[in-house]
C-alpha cells in the first residue's frame, strides 16, 4: 500500500494551448478510496494515465510511497489499472489473461497457479478460467480485468470508468462488488467518474475536476454541501443546485431545500414565490421546476424536489421558502464560494 | 417529397432482389472475366501438359504422361522445384520478420513519419522490371556499386570481389534479397493495417502488467495480429512462388541452373526453348501448391469472418 501524490502536475499535449491538466496537486491517504470527477475532457483520465506512467508530465512531480515516479515505467511503479474498455487480451484464456502480469514481472512459476486461483476466487469468476474473453459478459469482464489487476498485490489501485460499459442494472450491483472488494483488500485506489452518484457513493475523498484545474478536493459531503464555485455546485445534485444571481453575488440552494413555506420554521426562512410550470412524478418524489415571482428575482428558472404528501397545480403560484442555513454564496465575477452576507431579496 | 423518394427508392431495390436476371448480368463481367483470361489458359495449359506441341506447328497429338515422366527425369527441374523452395521460403522469413519490425516502428509517432511511410511503399509501386534492372546494375560484375564500395572499404582487393550474379550461393541470396525488397513494402501496409487493428489498451495494459518490449510484441501483439499475418505470408506466398520477374532480369536462371524457379523454368522450357508441352507441365506442378495456399487462405478468411 502506498500513498500517491502529485505536485503541480500539469500536461499539455500541444504547446500554447490550455492544458489538459494544470498544475494538480493532491496526496492521497493510505488506503483511501480516491474519486477523479468530472465532465469529459476534465482531464480526469489524463492525470490518472499520468499516474500509471502512460502519459509523461509536462511539468510537475508524481509521487508514489514517498518516492518520485516521473521517470520510472509503468511496470516499476507497481500499479495496477483498469481500464475502461477492461484490456483483456483477446487471445488468452482467462486464466492466462490473470497470470500474465506474474509471467511478466517474472515471478517463480509454482506460484502463478495459487495466485491466479486467489484472485479468481476473490472475485468469483473462478469456474471461468477456461474461458475466452469474447466468451464472458460485461460484468465477468470487469472481474476478470480486477482480478488480473489484484493478482500480483500491487501498491495501488487505478480504475478508468470501470463501470461505464456496464448497463445500468448491472452497475448498481458492480459498484456495490467494488466498494465491497476495497474494503477486503484496503489498497489505495483512484477511481476515475464522470458519474457523480458513483463519485458520492464511492469516493472517501473525490476530486472535482474541471478544464484541468482542480475546482474542490474534499469529502463527499464536503463537496456536496459546500461547493467551492458553481461549478462544483451545479455538477454534484441531480437536479442540479438552483442558482439566481443577486447584485454581485449568486445565491444558490439545493432543490430538496426548496420547500413549501409552511414546512420551514419563520426564523429562518426565506421565502419565495414560486410559480409551478412542470411537475413530474417520480415514485418516492416529485420535481417541481419553474420560475420565481415577483421582486427582483422575477423569471428566475428553479426547481424543488419534494417528497409525496402535497399537490400541485400546474400554473399556481405557491409560497415557498429555503431555510437560510442552506443558502450558498458564490461572487458573481469569480463564481467562488464567499461568506454567507445580508441580501435584499425585494 | 422526401417521402415519395424514399419510397420509390424502396420499391426499386425490391424489384432488383427479385430479379434474377439483373444479378446475373451485374456478376456476368467478373465471371467472364476469370474464365476467359485464367480459366481458358489454365486448361489451354493443362491441354498441353498431356500432348507434344510445339512453337512452330499447329499439329498436336496426345502423349499420355510422357512429359511429366520426362522433366521429373531433367535434373534441371528437381533444381528448380529445391530453389522454389528455398527461394520462397527463404525470402517469406525474412519478409515477414522485417515487415514486423517494420510495421512496429512505424507504428509510433515521430516527426516526417509521412515521408518514411512514403518511401517505404515505394518499392512496391515501382514497376519491378525497373525497380530489378536497377538491382542488375548494383550487382553487376564490372560496375556493381556494392563491389565498388566494399573494395575503396578495402575489405576487397581489386578484381578480387565476388561476382553477385555470377556465383551460385551469392546469385541465389541475390535473387532472394530482391525480391524482399519487392515484397516488404506490400507486407508492411498488411501488418501496419493488422498493428492499427489493436485497441490503444491492450498494450498500455501489458506495460502496466509489467511487460517490456518484447514480451509485449510476442505474447501480445504477434498473436493478436496472426490471422492478418496469415494473409500476408499466404499473398508472399503465391507472390514468391509464381514470380520469374526477378529471376529472370537478373540471372535468367543462371548460373548452371543454380536460380532456376519452377516459373522461370517453364519460360525458358516452354517459351524460349520452343517445347510448350514440357513448358505447360512445368507450369502445372505449381497447382498443388496455389491449389493448399488458396485453400489455407479461405479458411483464414472464414475464420476471420466467424471471429
Amino acid at each position: 500500500m502506498a500513498v500517491v501524490e502529485t505536485r503541480d502536475l500539469t500536461k499539455v499535449f500541444k504547446q500554447g494551448e490550455l492544458g489538459a491538466v494544470n498544475n494538480v496537486s493532491l496526496v492521497t491517504r493510505e488506503g483511501e478510496f480516491l474519486v477523479f470527477l468530472g465532465p469529459s475532457g476534465s482531464g480526469k483520465t489524463t492525470l490518472l494515465r499520468m499516474i500509471a506512467g502512460l502519459e509523461q508530465p509536462t511539468a510537475g512531480e508524481i509521487l508514489i510511497g514517498g518516492q518520485v515516479v516521473n521517470h520510472l515505467s509503468p511496470r516499476e511503479r507497481r500499479i495496477a489499472m483498469v481500464f475502461q474498455s477492461y484490456a483483456l487480451y483477446p487471445h488468452l484464456t482467462v486464466y492466462k489473461n490473470i497470470a500474465f502480469p506474474l509471467k511478466a514481472q517474472k515471478i517463480a512459476k509454482n506460484l502463478h497457479k495459487d495466485k491466479v486461483e486467489w484472485a479468481a476466487s476473490l472475485l468469483g469468476i473462478g469456474s471461468l478460467l477456461q474461458r475466452k474473453p469474447r466468451e464472458l459478459s460485461g460484468g465477468e469482464r470487469q472481474r476478470v480485468a480486477l482480478a488480473r489487476a489484484i493478482v500480483r498485490e500491487p501498491s495501488v489501485f487505478l480504475l478508468d470508468e470501470p463501470l461505464s460499459n456496464l448497463d445500468a442494472k448491472l452497475r448498481l450491483s458492480a459498484r456495490e462488488e467494488l466498494e465491497r472488494f476495497h474494503r477486503r483488500v484496503g489498497t489505495t485506489t483512484i477511481y476515475v467518474t464522470h458519474d457523480q452518484v458513483e463519485a458520492m457513493a464511492m469516493g472517501d475523498r473525490i476530486v472535482v475536476l474541471n478544464k484541468g484545474i482542480v475546482r474542490q478536493f474534499g469529502t463527499p459531503k464536503e463537496v456536496y454541501d459546500e461547493p467551492a464555485d458553481t461549478f462544483v455546485a451545479t455538477f454534484l445534485g441531480s437536479p442540479p443546485m438552483n442558482l439566481v444571481e443577486n447584485g454581485d453575488l449568486i445565491i444558490g440552494f439545493r432543490p430538496e431545500h426548496f420547500r413549501p413555506a409552511e414546512t420551514i420554521s419563520e426564523a429562518e426562512r426565506v421565502p419565495f414565490n414560486f410559480r409551478v410550470e412542470n411537475a413530474e412524478y417520480l415514485g418516492a418524489e416529485y420535481i417541481l421546476s419553474g420560475t420565481l415571482a415577483g421582486g427582483q428575482l422575477d423569471g428566475k428558472k428553479v426547481i424543488a424536489r419534494l417528497l409525496l404528501g402535497h399537490s400541485f397545480e400546474i400554473g399556481t403560484t405557491y409560497q415557498f421558502a429555503v431555510p437560510e442555513r442552506h443558502l450558498k454564496y458564490f461572487d458573481r465575477a469569480t463564481e467562488k464560494k464567499v461568506e454567507a452576507r445580508a441580501l435584499a431579496w425585494q | 417529397m422526401a417521402v415519395t423518394v424514399t419510397t420509390g427508392a424502396k420499391i426499386k431495390s425490391a424489384g432488383a432482389a427479385q430479379s434474377p436476371m439483373l444479378g446475373a448480368a451485374m456478376f456476368a463481367p467478373a465471371a467472364l472475366y476469370i474464365l476467359l483470361l485464367i480459366g481458358a489458359p489454365f486448361v489451354l495449359a493443362l491441354y498441353y501438359a498431356f500432348s507434344d506441341a510445339r512453337i512452330g506447328t499447329t499439329e498436336l497429338h496426345f502423349v499420355g504422361l510422357e512429359n511429366f515422366r520426362s522433366i521429373l527425369q531433367s535434373p534441371s527441374f528437381r533444381t528448380a522445384i529445391k530453389n522454389s523452395i528455398i527461394f520462397t521460403v527463404v525470402a517469406q522469413v525474412i519478409v515477414i520478420i522485417c515487415s514486423t519490425m517494420l510495421s512496429t516502428a512505424l507504428e509510433s509517432r515521430f516527426r516526417g513519419r509521412g515521408l518514411v511511410r512514403f518511401l517505404i511503399l515505394l518499392p512496391w509501386v515501382a514497376p519491378i522490371a525497373l525497380g530489378a534492372i536497377g538491382w542488375k546494375w548494383i550487382l553487376d560484375s564490372i560496375y556493381s556499386v556494392i563491389t565498388w564500395v566494399l573494395i575503396s572499404l578495402h575489405i576487397f582487393k581489386p578484381y578480387g570481389a565476388p561476382m553477385w550474379l555470377g556465383e551460385p550461393v551469392l546469385a541465389m541470396a541475390s535473387v532472394i534479397l530482391v525480391h524482399c525488397w519487392r515484397l516488404i513494402p506490400f507486407s508492411t501496409v498488411i501488418m501496419l493495417a493488422g498493428q492499427t487493428a489493436i485497441p490503444k489498451e491492450i498494450p498500455e495494459a501489458a506495460a502496466i502488467d509489467g511487460a517490456g518490449f518484447w514480451r509485449t510484441l510476442f505474447q501480445i501483439k504477434i498473436p493478436m495480429m496472426r490471422s492478418i499475418i496469415s494473409v500476408a505470408v499466404l499473398f508472399g506466398t503465391i507472390f514468391t512462388f509464381t514470380d520469374m520477374t526477378v529471376v529472370y532480369i537478373l540471372t535468367a536462371g543462371g548460373p548452371y541452373d543454380s536460380t532456376q524457379t519452377l516459373p522461370s523454368l517453364a519460360f525458358a522450357t516452354g517459351i524460349q526453348g520452343s517445347d510448350l508441352a514440357a513448358g505447360a507441365a512445368i507450369s502445372v506442378f505449381l497447382v498443388p501448391v496455389l491449389v493448399v495456399v488458396a485453400y489455407l487462405m479461405l479458411r483464414v478468411a472464414h475464420k476471420t469472418e466467424g471471429a
